[in-house]
This record gives C-alpha cells, structure tokens and sequence, in this order.
C-alpha cells in the first residue's frame, strides 16, 4: 500500500463544501430565536439609563437582557485568559456593559426575538442615555496618558515587561556604530468571511446545554460556560460546526455572546443563536497588530549586531482578556534567526477605547519581524553592504543548534530553538528570486522608465506550543476507523491530514477513516487551534493513539491465529501475518474478536459470544486488558519546536499612482516533514497574501474619538484577485 | 422620529406577506415572506438552501452569488420579493443530476481552490456564469471573471488555477457557451 503521509492528496472535506453541503454555524439552528444587540455608539461612556419600553411591544420579542438582569457569575468580569505576573492591570469586560461602555460596539443590551429581523426592529427601540466621556484613541494618546481608560489602571499601562539577555546597554555605547530607528505598524484585523456566532440548546429534561460555536477552541468554550453557568463539564457539549475562516480572531472565549446566548437559552428554554453580522465583526469582535517601536542598535564594521535595545508600545484595546501573548511574541519572536551580541527588550501594553487587540495570524511576529528586518536593512545601508549579507553574517550557524537565545517565549518556556539552517534557506532563495543579477535586471527596467525594487525578510516561527494535544482512535467492527482529537478546524485541512497519519500508522485505506475536531462529546481534552500548531500537537497525538490501536489489533489477532505477534503486519485494512496474505483477518473482525460477547448483535459477532470457544482457563479480558480495538494518547512537549524561513520579493511600483505591482515572490519555508504538500502551499499562499495585505492595504482606522471609520469591505482593502 | 401613523404603517408592511413564486435549482417554489425579507435569507432560512452564504451583507463579498435567470447575482442586495418569478440556481444546484460535480466544482477539488470553502459557493457560480459567457478565458480574464470575490484563506492562487481548469474539462465534456455547467 503507498504511504500516505507526504502525498499532496485531494482534501477528504471538499466535496461536502463543494456541493453547499456545509454546515457552518448560521446553517444550524432553524428553530432558534435569534439574538441582537444594541451595542455602544461612543467609545468612552457612562450608560446613564437604558430604555427598553418602546420595544416590548414588538412583536416576536421574547427577552430583552440588560446588565442589571444578568445574575450569578455571567453578572462578573469574562475571565482573564493568560495571567501573567507581568499584567498587573489586567481588565476584562463584562458580558453586557455595566455602567460604562469602553469601546465603539461593546453590548449593552441583548434581544431575543422570533427572528433576526425583529430582534433588530426591537434592538432599535432601545433608548440608552449615555454621558460621553474623553476618549483614548491609538499608542501616542495612550502613552501620553491625559486621559485614562479605566480611573483605576494608571498611565494606561495594563502590563509592562523586560526581558535581556547579555548587557545590550553598554555593548551599544562601545560598538564602532549606532542606529536609532522609530517603527510604527498600524492595526488590522483577521477578518475571515464567516463571522462569529453562536447556538445553544438547553435540554429541559435532561438539564444538559448543548452549544455550537464557531470558535477555534471548543473545550475552552465549554470550560468557560460552564464556569460562567455554574454547570459541570459533564453537562455541557460544545460542538464546532464548519468554521468558515478564523485566523486568530475565533481563539478568544467565551465572548459576551457565547456567555449569553446559553445563559438565555438555559433561562428561556428555547434555542438561542447569534450571528454576527460584518459590521459587528469589525467594531466588536478584535483587532491586532498596532504597535509603536524604538530601536537602538549597534554594530561592527561588517554589520554584525552587538548590542540590540528595542522598546515597543502595544496597544491592546479596552480590555486585555488574551493576557500580554502578542507583545511577548514580538518581544522574542522579534529576533528570528539572527544572534546578537546582546539583547534588551522592554514593552508596555496599553489600554485604549478601541475594540480589543487579540492574536491574528503571526500574533505579533510580524511586528517583531518587521522591528528586526528594518534594522538590519538599516545596518546595510548605513555600512554600504549587501543586505543578503549583513543578514548571512548575523545568522545563528546551524553547528550552533539548538540555540538558546535566553528569553522566555510565550509558552513560559525557554526561547530555545531546536533546529534549522538559516544559512541554506537564504542560499536557497537568492537562487530563486535571482538576488545576485537583480542590480542588473532593476538597471534595465531602469532604463525602460521602470521602476523596479527587491526586498527579502527571514523569521522563526514558534509552533508547536503545549500544553498538549489528544487523540482517540477506535476500529469498528465495520472495519471503519473513528479519529477524535480536541482542537478545532477551520479550512486547514485537519480532516485530510490527520486521517493521512492514521492511515499509514494503523495500516487502513483512507476511505475507511473518519476524523472529527472540536466536538467535546468526541474529545474533551483539548486547548485549541492556534500557532500553526495542530500537525505538531495533534498529529503526534492521533499518531501515538493509532499506534496503540495497531498494537491492540495485533496483539487480538496473533492470539486468534496463534502467531507472534513480532510476525504481524496491517496493511489495507487486514491484519495478517507478514509474507501470508492468506492468513489475514479484516481489522473490523478483529474489532469484533477483542469483544467478548454475551449477545451476538449480527453473524460476524456470534465469533466473539462466549460459546464460540477461547480460554476456559482464563477470564475473557485479561486483567489489565480492555475490550475494543481502541488507541488513545496525548502529546505534551516540553518546549515549542522552531519552523523558519526567508521570503523575497520584486516589485514595480508606479511613481505617479503609488501603485505596487508583485512580480516575483519567493518563499523558502523550512517547515519539517510534509504530511500534504498541497495543503502547505495552499497555507502558504493565504499566509502571503494575508501578508502583502497587512503590507500595503488593511488598515483599521479610528478617528480620534474612537469611530471607526472603515468597518466594511467597501474600506476595509482585503486583497482580492 | 416617524409619527405614529408612519409607524404603523412601518409596522405593518413589516408583517404584511407576500407570495413569491421562484424556480430554485429547477424546483418551482413558492413562499411567503415580508417584503423586507433578503433574497439570501429566503434563500437559506426559508427554502433551507444554506449552500449560500453570507459574508458582508452589502455586496461586497460575493460569497452570496447566486445564478439568478443564468446571471450571477449577489442574493444579499435582492429582496426575496422582487426575485418573484425568476429561476435561480444556487450552489446545490451545480452538481449534476447524477450527483457527479460539476465542472467547476471538480475544479475546486483537483486544484485545492478552497480552504474554509465559506466564499466558495460565491465563486462556483460566479465562475460558473463567466465561463458560461466565455468558455475559454486567457489567465487575466480568469482573474477578471473573479474580480468580484473575496476570499480569505486561499490568497487566490489556486482558484484562478481552478477557473482555467474548469474550463478545460468543460472543453472535455464538450460543453460550449451559455446555459451549460
């Protein structure tokens, strides 16, 4: 049988996506009353008094919540994801504003209505009296400090942390040169085409919630409700549907929304759904990126960095449920594969009254790869050296792995990489992207009018991150194999590749596999999708549990046919003893063999009742033993694990319309070993051009009163073809 | 403010129904749906076609595309009550009778054109229509064909790779020009 890992194989999941057989989150729930929101108009406000008179006459309403109907704990801050010693002045919202609003868009008040129409007809009759209070608007302002977002957070400051390895300070002041540079990258957002949304589904007889949500992380959804509702874990299954894009922004819970929605469907006994309409996402749900840097550096005559001292403000909104994650990424991330002689980074988060700055792909790398490949641009031009080579000379040297860069990642791990040729990478890709004749070739266009220019940027990328992963693996006795594991999907492919892994490992044709994500009845140990970090994490896992799938099915079937189990094999499906294909037992007859029945449930399982013979001598599951031809594993690493890469680009811009044309792009990404090349360049490609739209279109722009300003796909630019 | 006349008249054309009669994938359909209800809610919440989606609900998107009388239209800018007596096909109607998928549809597949695949109903029948009106399209016109559309996962690349394949195995199955999928 071919081996499956490393195949670039159509994907298991299309085909249902192909013919409108999907089911994301606003296909389910037909019967659900439909929630809406009146959310803020001001950024900065105290809620006087809310009104709701006008609209309990509408018809079709069913509820109308304010904050002082919330009770128990939903009536408490949403939790502080990732407490960090370094976040003294952690701030959360609260699911529905009390008292004061802090950003354009937080909810105010949640309607519940027969449908979406007339939960927003209701919504619009809501009179909020509101005192405007000055708002925070952008890094400078926070900094500055004149006004304050929450009375009690001084400066604005919700975390401020250092972090250095070796004396970055005195190694500036005596380098044979200095640059100071002053970086600033603006705000932009993950966007994917399906918002967020939620359903929930309370069982009036069996006292359990049941709750769809499209999120990247169904067992921390389930953790904080029932947290929040004062369920136990037990009672609660949270399910993700198809999620139709996330790339960051789906990993933040529980939203106010995913908190109400079952705490309303609990108290109604009805099923509740949300779905978050564009302009909701892009005044209420999270942004990323904005962040002001200062760079000190100092360097030697060839360009090698001896001392770097970078100071960077993160601006993260009004609130910091997602803990200090991004600017600690940005703080180690920031120094890539390049070793200088010291290192000094210091950064504050600061709160404004904009919507919440949560991770968006890279969550924070591409500020700190930004930072780095700017400065090191600088270093060249300033000595009147190759770019390529003041890169090169600053390169940790393969020989040197793994490498300690003396810093605490964002896993409260050491910053240790474990492996990667950076050296090879940038030799790989000046080759490609034509490095070395590119004077020649921009002369050229040069003297055609045209104006051509070349870039090229390296980075480590930390993924991988723990905790850890599971995976649950079981034969049926159809012969089809079930795959659980916890984390969630949203167009990655997780289904193909996972399914890739178990074929090889369990020795079964894909065909036969089926996996599933992010379904808590499946799995409920889990954290979630985020970092690149599910063929890592899950991968190991679901290849640990097939493994001890495999084990079990030979152990069963040598018994059976009374040979040694070293002398066994699996391969399309049949377990059989290696060089005898005649001798071989399907997998699902041995699934069947491994239960010791009392009642035959069909003619294959009559081999297994107790009258069809085995051991008299001994019990029919030996002690220690399970029934089953069952396989489930966890993988826990001890630290993140390191991919890498170099990316460069020509381009032509138009001195007249500003306008940049992309002639060229080249990318060298050392990402391990392939499970499915199609997948990686597929990730590849949406990376990119996620990448050139954070570069020279998106934007989230605030006026200086907390509006925002572009919150649609009129103007917010996303790349298009 | 509206009076309180205006409101009530708000108010009713807010209740009042309307029986709208639609051919949907070549199944004649009739609902009845307030004259504000969108074409693309009717579509999904009423007649339970949820293959059509909607990612910005002001038309630019085009995850919401529909064929409506053959021409591909965004379902999010239409009320349901002024596509009365139109044929639509949305993305469940692509597939083939038999079940195979449609040209396009294979396409996607063969060249990985989708990831999360929630635009991806939007572009297999926008596609659908611009290779109905040019079944040989050059690579730029793949593009233009798209031009239209957000997606957010795939940077692209891959679906112009699928438009150009699409149209190759129409060719194959010897389908030309209008009306065909």
């Amino acid at each position: 049988m071919t081996a499956m890992f490393g195949e670039p194989i159509p994907r298991v999941e299309d085909d249902r996506l192909l013919r409108g057989d999907g089911a994301y989150l606003d296909d389910l729930g037909h019967d659900a009353l439909a929630a809406a929101f009146v959310r803020s108009p001001h950024a900065h406000a105290r809620v006087l008094d809310i009104d709701v008179s006008g609209a309990l006459d509408v018809d079709g309403v069913a509820a109308i919540y304010a904050y002082e109907d919330l009770d128990g704990r939903v009536a408490e801050p949403l939790p502080l994801l990732i407490p960090h010693p370094a976040l003294t002045h952690g701030r959360t919202g609260y699911p529905l504003a009390a008292g004061e609003v802090n950003y354009v868009g937080e909810p105010v008040v949640m309607v519940v209505a027969a449908d979406r129409y007339l939960a927003e007809d209701a919504a619009d009759r809501i009179m909020v009296d509101y005192e405007p209070l000055p708002a925070v608007v952008g890094v400078d302002a926070a900094r500055a400090a004149e006004r304050l977002v929450h009375p009690d957070v001084p400066g604005n400051v919700a975390g401020h942390l250092v972090q250095e390895n070796g004396d970055a300070v005195a190694a500036i002041a005596s380098a044979a040169h200095t640059l100071d540079l002053d970086l600033y990258i603006e705000r932009s957002a993950s966007t994917p085409l399906e918002g967020r949304g939620v359903l929930a589904r309370w069982d009036t007889e069996s006292r359990r919630l049941r709750i769809w949500t499209s999120t990247q992380t169904s067992t921390g959804v389930r953790a904080a409700v029932a947290a929040k509702l004062g369920l136990a874990l037990a009672d609660v299954d949270v399910i993700t549907p198809d999620v139709g894009g996330a790339f960051g922004v789906k990993i933040v819970h529980p939203w106010p929304e995913e908190v109400l929605v079952p705490w309303a469907a609990k108290l109604l006994g009805r099923p509740v759904k949300y779905t978050e309409d564009r302009i909701e996402h892009f005044v209420a749900s999270a942004h990323e990126r904005g962040q002001r840097h200062q760079v000190r550096v100092g360097f030697d005559d060839d360009g090698r960095i001896l001392g770097l001292d970078v100071r960077f403000w993160h601006d993260n909104g009004a609130y910091i449920p997602y803990g200090l994650i991004v600017p600690i990424i940005t703080s180690t991330q920031l120094l890539g594969p390049y070793k200088p002689g010291a290192y000094r980074v210091e950064f504050s988060s600061l709160y404004t009254n904009t919507v919440i700055v949560t991770p968006f792909r890279g969550a924070g790398r591409p500020q700190g790869v930004f930072v780095m490949e700017r400065t090191i641009d600088a270093v060249a031009a300033a000595l009147g050296l190759d770019r390529a080579v003041v890169r090169e000379r600053n390169f940790i040297r393969p020989e040197e792995m793994p490498y300690d860069q003396g810093l605490i990642f964002q896993d409260g791990r050491p910053l240790i990489y474990d492996s990667g040729d950076y050296p090879a990478a940038l030799a790989r890709l000046k080759a490609m992207v034509g490095w070395d004749g590119f004077a020649a070739e921009q002369a050229a266009a040069r003297a055609q009018g045209r104006r051509l220019g070349i870039g090229l940027a390296c980075y480590v990328e930390g993924t991988g991150v723990g905790p850890y992963e599971g995976a649950h693996v079981v034969v049926e006795t159809s012969g089809k194999v079930k795959v659980a594991t916890g984390l969630t999907s949203q167009g990655q492919g997780h289904q193909t590749v996972l399914a890739q892994i178990v074929a090889d490992e369990l020795g079964v044709p894909m065909r036969d596999i089926e996996v599933v994500t992010g379904d808590t009845r499946a799995f409920g140990y889990a954290v979630g999708t985020f970092a690149s970090r599910t063929a890592v994490m899950s991968g190991s896992a679901v290849a640990l549990a097939a493994r001890a799938a495999r084990a079990k099915a030979i152990r069963v079937a040598a018994a059976a046919l009374e040979a040694a189990p070293e002398d066994m094999e699996i391969t399309g499906g049949i377990v059989g003893i290696k060089g005898d294909p005649e001798s071989g037992i399907a997998l699902g007859t041995v699934a069947v063999l491994s239960n010791p029945l009392r009642y035959a449930f069909d003619e294959a399982a009559q081999a297994a009742t107790q009258f069809a013979g085995g051991d008299a001598g001994a019990p029919p599951v030996a002690e220690g033993d399970e029934p089953g031809i069952e396989g489930r594993a966890f993988f826990s690493p001890l630290r993140s694990t390191f991919a890498s890469g170099v990316h460069a680009v020509i381009v032509e811009t138009d001195p007249d319309t500003a306008e940049v044309r992309i002639l060229r792009y080249c990318v060298v990404h050392d990402c391990g070993t392939l499970i499915n090349p199609r997948i990686v360049e597929g990730q590849i490609h949406g990376g990119v051009a996620q990448g050139v739209g954070g570069a020279l279109y998106e934007r989230i722009a605030y006026d200086e009163t907390g509006q925002l300003q572009n919150a649609s796909f009129m103007d917010f630019l996303m790349p298009y073809v | 403010m509206a009076s309180a006349s205006e409101e009530a008249a708000i108010t009713q054309s807010r209740h009042e129904l309307f029986d709208v009669s639609l051919v949907v994938n070549g199944v004649p359909r009739t609902v009845r749906v307030p004259a504000r209800r969108l074409l693309s809610d009717c579509l999904r919440h009423d007649l339970r076609l949820t293959g059509t989606h909607v990612g910005c609900e002001h038309g630019v998107c085009g995850a919401c595309t529909v064929l409506l009388d053959g021409v591909a239209a965004r379902s999010c800018l239409m009320l349901a009550v002024t596509a009365d007596g139109a044929r639509i096909t949305t993305v469940e109607g692509l597939t083939q009778p038999d079940g195979t998928l449609s040209a396009v549809q294979q396409a996607f597949a063969d060249c990985h054109g989708l990831q999360c695949g929630f635009c991806t109903p939007g572009f297999l029948t926008t596609i659908t229509a611009g290779l109905a009106e040019n079944p040989d399209p050059t690579e730029a016109q793949a593009r233009e064909i798209i031009g239209g559309n957000l997606c957010r996962c795939t940077g692209y690349q891959n679906i112009v790779k699928a438009v150009l394949r699409a149209a190759e195995l129409r060719r194959a199955a010897g389908l030309r020009g209008a009306g065909a999928k």
